[in-house]
């Protein structure tokens, strides 16, 4: 029982993290159709600016953790959102219009390329950090098993649920939301009303960026570790929880992470711990057998 | 979405401002990535600073992007006053399989000029293993129109089964060979059996989980596989039952045909087995895309709810992809086993996946010739870098992003009809 309810808080702890990435991935396959392989990527890159951003604070003498926390959110976000830009802007901008494949594999190799720039300019070692958010609650204690919710765990929840809502204010009420829902459903005609097409593609990616980079700043303060390759299996992680939920649709893409992170936090504590990455794709094929296009995506019509 | 190009050439002011731009833009990318590192010091993270190396990246971006603009804009200039290109539509069918032949020449003189020359052989195998990879993934791209991620899985299979009936039970390679590929075969079915129903990009991620599923199954598996340390001292494959070995009991191949014992002999063998397979592989495809079960692939990849409207059972057609690929893939695996000598889960990664896919797209779906072009490049690539290693896969992806740009369509991006009505009223079948 009280594994029960520690495995509860962890999952839900992943499966916001993988929320906050899942959505970037919801969002651009939404507006051009494609899968941006390169975006657990740009998780990566912020993990790492968060690394150094934490070690300079640190340098200078910065001892409030939230003025350090806060400094570090701004920054890598900033960052980060510059990269998702230019990711876009070099890589999936000149294949606008061409084959469907062809932005995929340039995307991959966008991926490669972040992980093997990271590994050259940052090293290929794993970053261990000073812990940054010490201590928790102890919730209850039942045979001697204490549930404990760590601070940094309160941190990733609140800041999710908090995005989430600014997020879905921005999307369903700004004048930015209504181009972007524009362009998802016609791009030619949405052009043709005047709405630069190109700009709202490219704050798309900044905004996926954003959310992953809020992300990759909360998983080093939570793990304390970072390498160049975990960006890697997040991005697939979170990228299975968008067409768990249903791919294009962004309240689907949380409730696929947050399924994500229970199965694989429920999966570890009573089932052999190595297979937790089977359990996850395992499920996603079964739904898919029985709801082809995710829990909460709509079917798609195709007309003759 | 194309916006018409002003057809004024910029001025130098605009041109400069472009490039600052860019540069601007590099410096915010360069900051936290090239300005600033981390260093590990007496097991504490220190900020370390390098502005030199980001001046002189910023700088690099600032010139590079001026002469690239130069550049592309001349081009641009001299192709508009260039009339339409006419010619290309003229004969290049004939060049492709007259560059495909003399492929085939040069594959099969070059063990003869570089017999001395492991490194170039061993080189020449590698890229025929993803040649012949790259002719099974274009069954079920190409011609299907199916995505498939996860096409290592496949590969593995093939090579753990040639793996555990030689090393338990004493196969040889030629009877592991086709139960292997049967094997594998059998995997793609029931892969493509519970997603058929998926389309697109659905059909990408449940292919890429079970890639991933198989690799995490035969890291973990150790009774069967022996987890990540891999399955090691798999036998080689004989010419004909004689072994490549200095000498033995029984007649080797050195001491049969009376020559002395040379290393290379095997490697030589094994790089004409590649080419036998993959030219086997090529022959098998080709005549498979002239069956009714070929065009019916060919059909579904252009319009699937035409086919179903003509009859045609989608979901077998889509299986039968799916289990050929998968047995072409399986085939490789055994090869590659064979090769090896020694296998682990390390080789069966999505990166393979993503690089046999990035071969099939980059050739240009659907092109045989394309896949072999492709191959060269992607494997040669790297070997050329070998000079600056740490380079080596970042130039790789910076290639994968450039030639896609360059080519949306792949390098050879012609899509070759199959049915060509003139072959067809002359002698009532393809070309």
């Amino acid at each position: 029982m009280a594994l029960a309810l520690q495995q509860l808080i962890n999952g839900l702890t992943l499966g916001a993290v993988y929320g906050l990435i899942a959505i970037g991935y919801t969002m651009v396959y939404g507006i051009i159709g494609m899968i941006n392989f390169a975006h657990g990527d740009i998780y990566m890159v912020s993990a790492f600016i968060a690394v150094t951003g934490f070690t300079l604070l640190a340098a200078l003498g910065v001892s409030s953790v939230p003025l350090a926390l806060l400094v570090v959110l701004v920054v890598s976000v900033l960052f980060t959102s510059v990269y998702g830009w230019a990711v876009e802007r070099t890589a999936y901008r000149p294949l606008r219009g061409s084959t469907r494949l062809a932005p995929l594999i340039s995307a991959i190799g966008m991926s490669i390329f972040l992980q093997n720039m990271v590994q050259l300019t940052q090293g290929a070692r794993v970053k261990p950090i000073a812990p940054v958010l010490i201590g928790g609650f102890d919730l209850l204690t039942i045979d001697d098993f204490t549930v404990h919710l760590a601070y940094s765990q309160v941190l990733i929840i609140l800041v999710t649920v908090a995005l989430m809502l600014a997020f879905t204010f921005v999307i369903n009420r700004t004048s930015f939301g209504r181009q972007q829902r524009a362009c998802e459903q016609d791009r030619t005609m949405t052009a043709l009303l005047g709405i630069d097409v190109d700009r709202t593609i490219s704050f798309t990616f900044m905004l996926g960026a954003m959310l992953a980079a809020v992300a990759g700043v909360l998983v080093t303060v939570y793990y304390g570790v970072v390498d160049f390759y975990i960006g890697f299996v997040v991005g697939i992680k979170a990228f299975t929880a968008a067409v768990f939920g249903g791919i294009g649709s962004l309240p689907g893409a949380m409730l696929g992470a947050i399924l994500n992170g229970l199965i694989e936090a429920f999966w570890v504590a009573y089932l052999p711990p190595e297979y937790k990455d089977v359990a996850t794709f395992a499920i996603l094929i079964l739904v898919l057998m029985f709801r082809p296009s995710g829990l909460l995506g709509r079917p798609e019509v195709e007309k003759v | 979405m194309r916006v018409v190009v002003a057809q004024h050439a910029p001025s130098l002011r605009e041109r400069l401002k472009d490039a600052a731009a860019v540069a601007c833009v590099a410096l915010l990318l360069g900051v936290p990535m090239i300005g600033l590192t981390t260093v590990d010091q007496g097991g504490a993270l220190h900020v370390a600073t390098r502005w030199p190396v980001l001046a002189i990246f910023v700088t690099l971006c600032f010139i590079g992007r001026l002469l690239a603009r130069f550049g592309l804009d001349r081009l641009q200039l001299r192709r508009r006053s260039r009339p339409a290109a006419v010619s290309a539509l003229r004969g290049t069918g004939a060049l492709t399989a007259w560059v495909g032949w003399s492929c085939l020449g040069v594959a099969l003189a070059l063990p003869v000029i570089f017999s001395d020359n492991r490194y170039v052989v061993d080189t020449a195998t590698t890229v025929l293993i993803y040649v012949m990879l790259g002719w099974g993934l274009n069954v079920v791209v190409g011609l299907a129109g199916l995505l498939n991620l996860g096409y290592a899985a496949f590969y593995a299979v093939g090579a753990y089964a040639y793996a555990l009936l030689s090393t338990q039970f004493g196969w040889g390679f030629w009877q592991a060979l086709p139960v292997a590929g049967a094997f594998a075969a059998g995997f793609g079915l029931l892969l493509g059996w519970p997603t058929l129903r998926l389309r697109g990009d659905y059909l990408a991620i449940v292919t890429l989980g079970f890639g991933e599923i198989t690799r995490v199954i035969l890291i973990n598996w150790t009774d069967l596989s022996n987890g990540p340390n891999g399955i090691a001292s798999i036998p080689r494959p004989t010419f004909f039952g004689l072994p490549f070995k200095p000498d033995g009991d029984t007649p080797t191949f050195a001491s049969f045909f009376g020559i002395e014992f040379s290393p290379l002999h095997r490697i030589i063998f094994l790089y004409y087995l590649i080419l036998a397979l993959a030219m086997l592989t090529n022959l098998f495809v080709s005549r498979l895309r002239k069956l009714p079960v070929g065009r019916a692939w060919e059909a579904i990849r252009e319009d699937e709810i035409a086919c179903q409207a003509l009859g045609i059972n989608v979901t077998n057609v889509k299986l039968s992809a799916f289990a050929i690929s998968a047995m072409l893939g399986g085939c490789a695996g055994v090869f590659f086993a064979a090769r090896q000598g020694f296998i682990s889960p390390e080789s069966f990664t999505f990166n393979e996946s993503a690089i046999v896919l990035a071969i099939v797209v980059l050739g240009g779906t659907g092109s045989q010739l394309g896949v072999v072009l492709a191959s060269l490049v992607l494997v040669l690539l790297p070997e050329l870098g070998r000079d600056f290693a740490d380079y080596r896969m970042l130039l790789f992806g910076a290639a994968m992003i450039l030639i896609m740009i360059w080519r949306p369509g792949g390098i050879l991006a012609k899509r070759e009809p199959t049915l060509r009505y003139r072959a067809l009223s002359r002698d009532g079948g393809g070309p």
